[in-house]
């Protein structure tokens, strides 16, 4: 049993990758995929993944599978659409699930239009679903840099964070950090994404912030806790996907997010704060 | 008016959404220390006013010109837009009042605790601490929200209808929290529609109905003729309004 879980790491130089990669994804991803979740904002999250496509296609037409521009150009169109969607919601009467809809939809045409422009059909399953088990030396630098930046930032971003999420007219009342936080967030969702992307794909990456931080919700009220549970969970799914297409040969990064569907499905069952078994049997109401 | 130096002053105030105005040229002052009502009908630009004062909302015309900074002003807005799903206890709630001092990193030393459970006593809301927001009724949610006015220690407060829907107990107890206030010389300014309350504990009112219609002491601006002018100023929407050619001094 140990030989199955263990081996596999201490003799394959990939597997080790993939694991020092999706640990770093994981310890960035968890944390901000619980802000999206209590601020409303998982299909953000997944629009914006969406809208990473185009600039790494872009970034792709002109050099190729590189990492730095496919990283700039990604950074650069999740910017672009998350400020562009917010603009249109503020100014105009459509909501900002509407306008990001819109944005996304037009983003992920895009991305597969500019990629066919010249790739194969390889590049392009590549760029939708990631690369776990061929991380080099730079694309882990980077994973690991954009979790570092990540969990720095929300370390000083905590409160007004909180704050916009659960009372922002207070927050607007004593302080401008709103809508600074605000962009702040937005740009280090964009940075997890396109980190998540060169792992696990545009389609994907969103699947290791949301699928954690929901599975997590059903087991503590308390955000702390919930985001360690995020990164617990994160973790663990990202280990068990890996061997689960290692020894079974299944394709790594649907593995990894099909992992953390089964945590998530077992945390709605079987979750301590508001799990469906406990729904259905709470057992006998209390004295008050 | 009283001599006392003005907390609040407004210069031919009009405020609005778009064009059209929903406090219009209002022109006067709120000395420090006042407790003052703002009575109308609905739709009379009652909370308009208070997020003129409080800068959320730029006048479309005049100055609002302030003694204390921004930042000295604790606002309660009308039915508070708070997320009450959110993970956070009560305690956590009520210790926000003290941003201004804490700010993004700053602790919370034991100065601190003991001055949020002498708010959260003052509300009445001890034993309440570890309790999510999520299960407070609506009753116990304005007390906490009073708690973290009280740690706000602003010298301004504004508060936009802050009993309604809330039973007497809660009103009375919250009430003590204002008079305190008052005695305290901090400049106070709630939207009200109950005018015997108003009478009994508000010295000064404003009775506005878009327009302002009276300005003073309670019993003086709530009198029949006021409340019945009051009552015809509020026109329907004018999808033809003109232009306002009213000069500003």
């Amino acid at each position: 049993m140990l030989d199955l879980v263990y081996t596999p790491f201490a003799e394959y130089e990939f597997m080790q990758r993939a694991l020092v990669g999706i640990i770093a994804i994981a310890l960035g991803g968890g944390p901000i995929g619980v802000f999206l979740m209590l601020r409303r904002m998982s299909l953000t999250g997944d629009a914006m993944a969406h809208a990473i496509l185009p600039g790494a296609a872009v970034g792709y037409l002109m050099a190729g599978l590189s990492l730095p521009a496919m990283t700039v150009g990604g950074l650069v169109a999740g910017v672009v659409v998350a400020v562009a969607a917010g603009l249109v919601s503020r100014f105009t009467a459509l909501k900002e699930d509407a306008s990001l809809a819109a944005f996304y939809l037009l983003s992920l045409a895009l991305g597969v239009t500019l990629v066919s422009l010249r790739g194969s059909n390889v590049d392009l399953l590549h760029v939708l679903f990631g690369t776990v088990l061929a991380l080099d030396d730079n694309t882990l630098l980077l994973l690991a840099s954009i979790s570092t930046l990540t969990v720095l930032a929300l370390a000083v971003l905590y409160r007004p964070l909180v704050l916009e999420c659960v009372d922002p007219i207070f927050l607007r009342s004593v302080s401008r950090a709103g809508t600074p936080t605000h962009l702040i967030f937005l740009g280090l969702v964009v940075m997890n994404l396109v980190g998540g992307f060169h792992a696990l794909g545009t389609l994907l990456a969103v699947g290791m912030m949301m699928l954690p931080a929901a599975a997590s919700r059903f087991w503590t009220g308390d955000i702390t806790k919930m985001m360690l549970a995020s990164v617990l969970i994160g973790m663990v799914s990202g280990v068990s996907g890996l061997l689960l297409s290692f020894h079974v040969e299944l394709p790594a990064g649907p593995a990894i997010i099909l992992s953390a569907g089964a945590v998530y499905g077992f945390s709605l069952l079987l979750g301590r704060e508001g799990g469906l078994l406990w729904l259905a049997w709470p057992g006998k109401h209390l004295e008050a | 008016m009283s001599h006392a130096p003005s907390a609040i002053r407004f210069d031919e105030v009009t405020l609005g959404y778009g064009r059209r105005p929903a406090v219009h040229h209002l022109d006067g002052e709120i000395p420090a220390g006042s407790l003052m009502a703002v009575v109308g009908p609905n739709g009379a630009g009652k909370s308009t006013l208070l997020k003129g004062i409080v800068g959320t909302l730029k006048p479309l015309e005049g100055h609002i010109r302030l003694k204390h900074p921004a930042s000295g002003i604790a606002y309660l807005p009308q039915a508070a837009e708070i997320d009450r799903s959110f993970p956070l206890s009560v305690y956590d709630l009520v210790a926000m009042g003290l941003w201004s001092r804490s700010g993004l990193f700053g602790s919370i030393g034991r100065q601190d605790r003991t001055r949020i459970e002498q708010a959260l006593a003052a509300v009445g809301l001890i034993g309440f601490e570890r309790r999510p927001i999520s299960t407070l009724s609506g009753g116990q949610m304005q007390r906490a929200l009073f708690a973290r006015l009280l740690l706000q220690d602003a010298p301004v407060i504004l508060l936009d209808e802050p009993f309604t829907a809330i039973d007497a107990k809660t009103t009375a107890d919250l009430l003590a929290v204002v008079r305190r206030w008052h005695t305290e010389s901090r400049t106070v300014v709630a939207v009200l529609h109950d005018l015997d309350m108003v009478q009994r504990i508000f010295p000064q009112t404003l009775l506005i109905a878009r327009e302002p219609v009276a300005w003073g002491l309670t019993h003086e601006v709530l009198s029949p003729e006021n409340l019945l002018r009051a009552r015809r100023m509020v026109e329907a929407h004018d999808p033809h309004a003109d232009v306002c050619h009213r000069s500003v001094a």
